[in-house]
Formats: structure tokens, C-alpha cells, sequence
């Protein structure tokens, strides 16, 4: 846990970094825990896209409806559950627990995703 | 057999309509359409451009109801911009039916997103029907956000369960069956322990020549499990139906006219009033399907049934909208 927490700053770290060099690491630090990461998942043909995503502990996971026809995203174990998204409707989840997220849409069960959060 | 379409087509298996080795398939695809009258053990299909020339005793019977499915009122995407004028023509369509038909069958999808004002608009229309009795089975976008609940409210009355109920119509025993409810990830369509224990206990006391027509939204056989076409626990069901002699199951769900015989079973699915959706596998999903707006009305339709009593037979029609 203390590890993946630790990739997790230093991935942060290295892409944040290039931009604010100047930054101090207190500093840094401070900035990661107000702005959370996201993550976009798109609904297509049917599919969720992508399939699985991987994100740090903290991230907003967001996904849009991209289909003619509505579609949920529900949690297997029962984190989660949006209501109905119609065509461009979003949803989203904030994933403060590490762990892995199968979901499906339940009105399509056919469709099924993943979040693997670390 | 998929996609053959001859003028006639005679099968002829065990001689006494209970054909348990037997396997037949007779489809028929969106936009040709097809007449089957099914008598002992013999099924004849007849395709749409024969019936002028059948005898009024070949194509009705002494009971006649018409299946309508998948409205989806309130979906207003390209596929079909007006669901409520394609609603409306295949009112027309029944109330110019030769013998009235005196019920119907809504196989679900009333509504596009479960809203009171999309089921209220249906209604509306399905007034000027000349039938008034219709009876609902909900498709998986009538129960979207509430388990159902306005779903039952409005047309479940005297239903068990998740809204499974039977009734009796001149000999005949109709049986509509919910499998859109508790859906589990990566499934099919269920009908659950609950109902498949009702449904035994419901057909327990019938003769086995009394005349069966179940319907339901999704297939109740397997069509394209990879789009979720079919009901993961349908075989339970067909199990308890296996004793007699005529059994037609009627389903929407695919927006296409598709059937297929086996034994004594008919399975028939009927056409949207609304938009098309691709023949299996032969799309990237099985979205809803865009035509030239002069095709749309050729590939929506409704179904008329008729049951000749004593006789076994049944006749499944299909009629597109245009």
C-alpha cells in the first residue's frame, strides 16, 4: 500500500515536475492532494473504452455515454451504481480505496469494465 | 435454413407434434415476413406474397390477438425521429386488419428511459386501438432507476412477483413472463427461481393439449448470446412446457422478425414500432440500425396470431408498417 501510494507521487512527481521544476517538494505534495487525478472512459458500440483503466488511490473516474441507446454503470459488488445515462450523459466516481472495481451496464450486462485502483 | 425464403415450405417431423429429436429452423428476416400455421406435427410457412391466394380458413382462426413491441417512446436519435408516427401507423395498421384482433401483446420496451410522460404517451396512442385489452410484459428500458416499481404500478396489476402473470383465452393459456429484472454482469436475460417455481406450479393442472403462447421481451431462446440475445435460465422454463402439444413463444427485444421451430415449440420475434436494430453479429453492436427514411417503415411492424381451435394450429403473421 505505502509503496503503490509512493509510485503513485513519484509518477506525479516526474510529469508534474517537468512543468513546475521550481516547485518545492512540500509544496508539491500539498498541490497532489487538493487536485485529483481523472480518468475518462468512454461508452461506445456497446463497450466500455477502455475496458480496464489502472489509477492512483484519490482519482475521479469519469465515463460518458457515447451510444444512441442508454446505458448504467454499476458495480459488481455494489460501490458504486449510476442511474440511467442517456446519449452524452456522465458519471462519476471517486475511488478513495485501493483495490479492483468490476462493473457492468445493467441494462446491457454484457457490457463489463474494470477499475483497477493502486 | 436462415434466410431461405421459398413460397412454401413443408416440415413434417414425429407425426404428433411432440418432436423431441427433431430440429428445425425456419427464419425469417426482417422485411420478408411469414405465415406459419403449425397443425399435429406438421409446421407450413407460407411468405407474405402467398397469403392472397390462402383460404380465410387457412389464415384465421377462432382467435385473434396482435403482438406490438418495442415502442421505446421517447427515442428521438436518427434511427427514428418520430417513435410516436411509427406508434401510430401500426395502430392504423391493426384497426385495418381484417379479422380485429381481440386483444393485444406489448413485449416491452414501452418506454426509451422508464419516464411517466413516455408510458403516458403510449397509452394515448394504443387508445385508438380497436382492440382494448393489452397486456405488458416490461422490456429492460421500462424498469430503468426504480426496480420496476412504475412499471407495476401501471400495468402490473394482478401480477405475481416482478409482474409474471397468466390468463385463459378461449382454450388457450397465455403466459407472460418477466426476465429484465436483476441482470447480472456479463448475463443474459433471467427469469429467476421465484418465477421458474410459479411457472411449473401454473401449467401443473393443464390438459397437455391445451394451447400455449408465452411471451416475454428478451428471446427466450438462445439468438445472439453475444449481444445478450437470449435468457440464461429459458431451458428450466421450456422444460415445464415440454408436455404439450402447441407451444408459440412470443418476444421482442431484437427489433427484427425472426423464428425458429423446435419440436413443438414456435419461437417468434416480432418487429419494433420504432427502429431497426442489425442482424446478428452483423454490426460493431447491436445499436439502433439507420435506414433511408422512405425504408424505416418496411422494417418496423406489427405481429397478428391466430389460434384455430381443436386444430393445433396457429398462425403467426408478421406485417411491416409500409
Amino acid at each position: 500500500m505505502r509503496k503503490s501510494v509512493s509510485i503513485a507521487v513519484l509518477t506525479m512527481a516526474l510529469v508534474l515536475g517537468m512543468g513546475t521544476i521550481a516547485v518545492s517538494q512540500r509544496n508539491f505534495l500539498a498541490g497532489a492532494q487538493q487536485k485529483a487525478e481523472t480518468t475518462e472512459v468512454k461508452i461506445d458500440n456497446f463497450s466500455f473504452g477502455p475496458g480496464t483503466v489502472t489509477v492512483p488511490v484519490g482519482t475521479t473516474v469519469t465515463w460518458t455515454n457515447r451510444d444512441d441507446i442508454p446505458h448504467t454503470v454499476v458495480s459488481t459488488d455494489g460501490a458504486f451504481k449510476s442511474k440511467v445515462l442517456d446519449t452524452d450523459e456522465k458519471f462519476s466516481f471517486t475511488f478513495s480505496k485501493a483495490g479492483t472495481f468490476p462493473y457492468f451496464c445493467s441494462i446491457h450486462p454484457k457490457m463489463t469494465g474494470k477499475v483497477i485502483v493502486q | 435454413m436462415a434466410g431461405t425464403v421459398k413460397d412454401e415450405i413443408l416440415h413434417d417431423h414425429n407425426h404428433d407434434g411432440i418432436d423431441r429429436r427433431g430440429f428445425l429452423k425456419c427464419m425469417a428476416w426482417a422485411g420478408t415476413g411469414a405465415l406459419c400455421v403449425m397443425s399435429g406435427g406438421v409446421l407450413k410457412s407460407y411468405s407474405l406474397s402467398r397469403l392472397p391466394g390462402l383460404s380465410p380458413k387457412e389464415a384465421m382462426g377462432e382467435l385473434s390477438f396482435v403482438q406490438i413491441s418495442d415502442s421505446h417512446m421517447g427515442f428521438n436519435k436518427p434511427a427514428n425521429p418520430d417513435v410516436a408516427g411509427t406508434l401510430k401507423a401500426a395502430v392504423d395498421k391493426i384497426n385495418a386488419l381484417s379479422a380485429a384482433p381481440e386483444f393485444m401483446l406489448h413485449t416491452g420496451d414501452i418506454s426509451h428511459l422508464s419516464k411517466p410522460e413516455e408510458f403516458d404517451t403510449v397509452d394515448q396512442i394504443l387508445k385508438s386501438a380497436k382492440p382494448k385489452d393489452v397486456f405488458y410484459v416490461p422490456g429492460e428500458h421500462d424498469v430503468l432507476n426504480d426496480d420496476g416499481k412504475q412499471f407495476l404500478e401501471r400495468y402490473g396489476k394482478g401480477s405475481k412477483g416482478g409482474g409474471w402473470y397468466s390468463f385463459d383465452k378461449k382454450g388457450a393459456h397465455f403466459i407472460g413472463l418477466v426476465n429484465v429484472m436483476n441482470l447480472k454482469a456479463g448475463g443474459l436475460g433471467t427469469l429467476g427461481h421465484e418465477q421458474l417455481e410459479w411457472l411449473e406450479d401454473d401449467v401443473k393442472q393443464l390438459k397437455h393439449s391445451t394451447p400455449i403462447v408465452v411471451f416475454a421481451h428478451i428471446p427466450l431462446w438462445s439468438v445472439y448470446p453475444e449481444w445478450g440475445w437470449g435468457t440464461e435460465d429459458s431451458a428450466q422454463a421450456l422444460a415445464y412446457l415440454k408436455k404439450f402439444g402447441s407451444v408459440t413463444v412470443l418476444n421482442g427485444h431484437i427489433h427484427q422478425i425472426m423464428q425458429k421451430v423446435e419440436g413443438n415449440v414456435t419461437f417468434h420475434t416480432a418487429a419494433s414500432t420504432a427502429f431497426p436494430q442489425p442482424q446478428p453479429g452483423k454490426a460493431d453492436s447491436p445499436g439502433p440500425m439507420k435506414v433511408p427514411a422512405e425504408q424505416l417503415k418496411s422494417v418496423l411492424g406489427i405481429t397478428d396470431v391466430n389460434y384455430v381451435q381443436g386444430q393445433h394450429a396457429l398462425a403467426v403473421v408478421d406485417s411491416t408498417l409500409a
